[in-house]
């Protein structure tokens, strides 16, 4: 291709932003002009759905601005493309503004179909395909009480929970006489209706709405063409997409009889200049409503204007959702259509779950397979007919339950199948990603994009990746960074043998280089989890990250936020007013957190060591917001006060907080305490869990909060104490000695070799005969513990660096609030232009009345 | 080249920065010994990624023999040399000579050589 060539794409949603970033990625110097008709960059439309649930326009951008500004890609919004002068090879847009064009790429995508019923086009009749049509779905729902949703396919499922969670009486009504009828045959339909009546919504199948009039009871009606009728506040159409083809057939492109815009194998339309992919493209008389054929139209576009040879070969349709909450899953010929097709069929009526596959006429390959209720096999039955895989002895043993483990084919799977169809990941591309360094999950993700499209594929990418790790023992290169050829493991191994003290040393003896910002806050925290020295020392002060230099966490604006440790949660009413009255005195901003406890933010570097000693004053102590370390024990009120309560859990909650506060790990941890099984405290989703019974404690480990929520797992039942406090100091110091940087230990778990059991041998049985040294070093830390704020505060030396300026009082002008709900918070960029402005018009004013 | 006495050695912290000011500016000042020979550098504190006046308080390090400061905020990295952003070119800030006399620290509003 040319350097310069220009290239317009029409149209900005999800193929149309693959598209560019293919091409760019390819070709860092074309020029590209996106012209998209809609208000907003493109964004996910496949989890659109989630906008319901509390996800914002941010959180589906598939970018920004500022991002196609750096990647050097032209953009316009709000542009409709209305007209293209081929012979030009310009377009028009609606403004009467025109762009020329080396190359056209027409992503233009879908409408939404409305049937000719008459009184379709009123208020609160509306369709589900974009963000502002959400916005108004919304707006409609906020006033109706009633809503029906005219189609009973996938999308229209979607809708229907949309409404539902919207709070409205919702039903489906759908002209054939089951649901989704594409994806699913008439057993799994008939399956997925019984799980989605019994959730509250009604269906309506084998109805032809012939007129939406005036309702009674509510704002409209539908009538039907068996005469029968509905009443309902608003109408939601989701019956069918068309491909957007109008500007294509306005300026004579080749379009397929019932609409699409023709296209060959390269993607090209009828106009050698012109290409047209995603849903407004006519393959072989097929449209691909899916997003991962669409990815796969962008990839061979870029390349065939790249001078590249991909192909478009047609795409896979399965398709695996969770509809109304109810698992369902399509592969392949789900109808048996096929010649000599036959099928295996199981249903489980007392658990709603229905389960078939259609395999060839010699019983051999898998055509296609229908899962309602239960798609755990999916994966696997794709990988099976995607792979022309040949089916075991007994295929029905791949959809039974309780004939042994399942295994995942992955191990067996050919380097050429694909793990992720979005984004067309072959297990080789997995294979060489990892070759290629990449050591983690996340990075094999970044590198080849597996499962950053609609996800569905992240277990089998998982498993993937785990066996081949598994394969190849210890091949990974798991130096922590460039200064040390060692882990995280292996470095507490050294430290802990020839007794290194400090950075410097362990530099000097096993590193190169002057250390960097990943190793020296591990080291930090490795050093003082074997010694427990002050980390404020001359020695260990450069080690730690800004939060830990400080001892409080930093803020957006550089400001600190102040947490006083809260053991339990339980805090007496003359510390509250403390902490109100230091609140007050420093102007600073309070928040009760989500550890329970309070956080005061807005604290300017050099207020932090007043405000400490006057907390330290009253009695309170650092609580390690900041570290990588023992955060919160959450308690619930427990037997003291609760009438269900079986022992006291706030009492044990405040005697483990005080036990392992100011410990140190690989990251930080959490832990709880819940007076009986109701579990108030939320143990099970805390690293450390502990849930009172009636004969003592059960211990539940590697729970986890956060991005990935991971249950805690049960580790030993109706402990006394004694035995739980031994059984939690192994445990954390085992985590401690073994875990890489930053693993929490959920992460940790699932990456444990011999997983629960083998760390239930560790710890409870003692397997590797570390017990006594394992408990010996907490003790160790424990008895050494010294909160580090009364030590700062105490310290004219470690105050010193709480300047802002080490030659001069001033502090920083940049940190500016202003007030909301009665208190601070930073003002935004914005706000502090518009207070300068204010002050110069204060100044031009002042000099004036000097003048006068 | 005119150089401004800004503070004293003993005001820095081995390995790690300090803020000072400059005039009306902000200038994160750091201290780094290899054991073998010590070298002061100045920077900006004025992170252009954070938007906040913080570099001075990032852990210092080496990239690839890069000497270089982790913003605290967002962990771009910044050559304390020429005050590059490692990942973005659009984040780089000033750099100042600066130099120990004696017990002075001296900076001079020449970028460095
Ligand atoms: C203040 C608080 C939010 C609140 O207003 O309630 C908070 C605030 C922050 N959280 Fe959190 N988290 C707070 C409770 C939680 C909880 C709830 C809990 O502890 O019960 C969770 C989920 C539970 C869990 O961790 O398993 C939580 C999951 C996270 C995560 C994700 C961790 C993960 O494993 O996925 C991060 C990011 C990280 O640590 O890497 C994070 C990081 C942060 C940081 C430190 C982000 C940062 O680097 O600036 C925030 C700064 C705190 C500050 O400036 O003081 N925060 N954070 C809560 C402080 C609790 C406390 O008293 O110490
Ligand atoms: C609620 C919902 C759920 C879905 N769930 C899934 C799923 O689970 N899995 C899956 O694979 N797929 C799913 N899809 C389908 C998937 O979103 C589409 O396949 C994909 O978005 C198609 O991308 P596209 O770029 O071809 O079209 P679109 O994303 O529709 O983008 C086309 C863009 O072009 C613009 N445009 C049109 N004409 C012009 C013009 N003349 N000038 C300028 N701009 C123009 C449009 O405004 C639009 O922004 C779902 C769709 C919806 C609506
Ligand atoms: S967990 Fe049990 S004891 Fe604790 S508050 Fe809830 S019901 Fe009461
Ligand atoms: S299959 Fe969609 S993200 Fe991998």
């Amino acid at each position: 291709m040319k350097n310069s060539m220009k290239i317009v794409v029409v149209g900005n949603g999800m193929v149309g932003h693959h598209f560019v970033e293919q091409l760019r990625s390819a070709s860092p110097q074309a020029d590209i002009l996106v012209l998209g008709e809609e208000s907003r960059l493109a964004y996910d439309r496949v989890h659109l759905s989630e906008y319901f649930s509390g996800k914002t326009a941010e959180d589906l951008a598939l970018t920004t601005p500022e991002q196609y500004e750096t990647q050097n890609i032209r953009f316009l919004t709000d542009a409709r493309v209305v007209d293209i002068q081929r012979d030009e090879k310009q377009v028009v847009l609606e403004s009467g503004e025109t762009y020329s064009y080396d190359k056209l790429v027409l992503a233009t995508g879908s409408y939404p179909f409305v049937p000719p019923i008459p009184g379709n086009d009123q208020d609160h009749c509306l369709v589900y395909r974009t963000i502002d049509d959400l916005e108004a779905i919304q707006a409609s729902a906020s006033c109706s009480k009633v809503g029906v949703v005219i189609g009973g396919g996938l999308l229209g499922l979607e809708a229907a929970n949309a409404l539902k969670e919207a709070g409205l009486k919702t039903h489906v009504v759908e002209f054939a006489p089951q649901l989704m009828a594409v994806q699913l045959d008439a057993g799994g339909g008939r399956l997925l209706r019984e799980q989605i009546e019994a959730l509250g919504v009604e269906v309506h199948t084998d109805k032809a709405t012939t007129v939406i009039g005036k309702g009674e009871s509510c704002r409209y009606a539908l009538r039907f063409a068996d005469g029968s009728s509905l009443e309902t506040d608003m109408v939601l159409f989701s019956a069918g997409i068309r491909p957007q083809d109008a500007l294509a057939k306005k300026v004579g492109l080749d379009l397929g009889q019932r609409g699409g815009i023709e296209i060959d194998d390269v993607c090209k339309t009828s106009d050698q200049n012109i290409y047209a992919i995603g849903e407004c493209a006519l393959w072989r008389q097929r449209i691909f409503g899916l997003v991962a054929p669409g990815y796969q139209m962008a990839r061979v576009a870029a390349s065939d204007i790249t001078d590249g040879e991909l192909q478009f070969n047609g795409a896979d349709m399965s398709t695996k959702l969770k509809l109304l909450g109810i698992e369902v899953g399509s592969i392949g010929d789900a109808h048996a259509k096929t010649e000599g097709a036959m099928s295996y069929v199981f249903e489980d009526q007392p658990n709603q779950i229905y389960k078939k596959l259609v395999v060839d006429s010699d019983n051999k390959k898998l055509l296609g397979a229908v899962l309602v209720g239960d798609t755990q096999d999916y994966d696997t039955l794709l990988q099976y007919a995607l792979n022309d895989m040949v089916l075991p002895e007994v295929p029905e043993s791949l959809i039974l339950p309780n004939v042994g483990e399942l295994a995942m084919p992955a191990a067996v799977l050919p380097d050429s199948a694909i793990i992720c169809s979005c984004h067309n990941v072959s297990k080789g591309d997995v294979i060489g990603a990892i070759d290629d360094g990449a050591g983690d999950l996340a990075a094999v993700k970044s590198c080849t994009k597996a499962s950053t499209g609609c996800g569905g594929c992240a277990a089998l990418l998982k498993t993937t990746f785990d066996n081949e790790l598994a394969a190849r023992g210890v091949e990974v290169n798991t130096d922590i960074c460039e200064h040390f050829a060692y882990s995280r493991q292996g470095l507490s191994d050294i430290i802990r043998v020839e007794q290194i003290r400090s950075f410097d040393e362990l530099l000097a003896k096993h590193g190169k280089g002057l250390g960097c910002d990943i190793c020296k806050p591990a080291v930090g925290s490795i050093l003082a989890s074997t010694w427990n020295d002050y980390v404020l020392s001359p020695d260990h002060v450069s080690l730690q990250d800004t939060n830990d230099t400080f001892l409080a966490n930093m803020q957006k604006d550089g400001t600190y936020s102040v947490v006083p440790r809260v053991a339990g949660g339980e805090i007496t009413p003359d510390k509250l007013i403390t902490l109100g009255t230091v609140a007050k005195e420093f102007n600073l901003y309070c928040k009760i957190t989500g550890g329970q406890r309070v956080d005061l933010f807005g604290a300017r570097v050099e207020q932090l060591p007043l405000i400490w000693k006057q907390l330290i004053d009253a009695g309170f102590e650092t609580g390690h917001a900041y570290g990588k370390a023992l955060r919160t024990v959450k308690s619930c009120v427990g037997s003291t006060w609760c009438r269900y309560g079986v022992q006291d859990s706030v009492g044990q909650a405040i005697s483990i907080e005080n036990r392992y506060k100011g410990l140190r790990a690989p990251h930080k941890f959490k832990m709880a305490v819940s007076g009986c099984t109701r579990e108030c405290a939320e143990a099970q989703s805390k690293d450390v869990g502990v849930i009172a019974t009636e004969n003592g404690w059960n211990l539940y480990v590697c729970g986890n909060g956060g991005m990935k929520p991971r249950h805690a797992d049960l580790f030993a039942t109706d402990l006394d104490t004694e035995t739980l406090i031994k059984y939690i100091d192994r445990f954390l110091m085992f985590y401690i000695r073994t875990a890489d940087r930053l693993q929490r230990t959920s992460v940790w778990m699932d990456n444990l070799d011999g997983g629960l059991d083998y760390l239930k041998q560790v710890v409870i049985e003692d397997s590797l005969g570390l017990a006594d040294e394992l408990e010996r070093q907490m003790q160790r830390i424990i008895d050494s513990y010294e909160c580090e704020w009364a030590r700062t505060v105490k310290d004219p030396e470690a105050t010193k660096r709480f300047r802002q300026f080490v030659n001069s009082p001033d502090s920083d002008e940049n940190i500016v609030f202003v007030q909301e709900r009665e208190q601070i918070r930073p003002a935004t960029q914005a706000e502090k232009a518009n207070k300068l402005k204010q002050l110069e018009s204060i100044d031009v004013r002042q000099l004036e009345t000097e003048e006068a | 080249m005119q150089w401004t006495t800004i503070c004293s050695k003993d005001d820095l912290v081995k390995n790690a920065g300090v803020c000072a000011k400059y005039g009306d500016q902000q200038v994160a000042l750091f201290l780094c010994s290899d054991g073998q020979g010590e070298e002061v550098y100045a920077i900006d504190n004025w992170d252009p990624v954070g938007q906040a006046n913080v570099l001075s308080r990032g852990l210092i390090g080496t990239v690839n023999d890069t000497l270089v400061v982790a913003s605290p905020l967002y962990k771009q990295h910044i050559c304390l040399k020429t005050g590059a952003c490692l990942e973005n070119v659009n984040s780089n800030v000033n750099a100042y000579s600066a130099r120990i006399e004696g017990n002075h620290i001296q900076i001079s509003s020449s970028a460095p050589a």
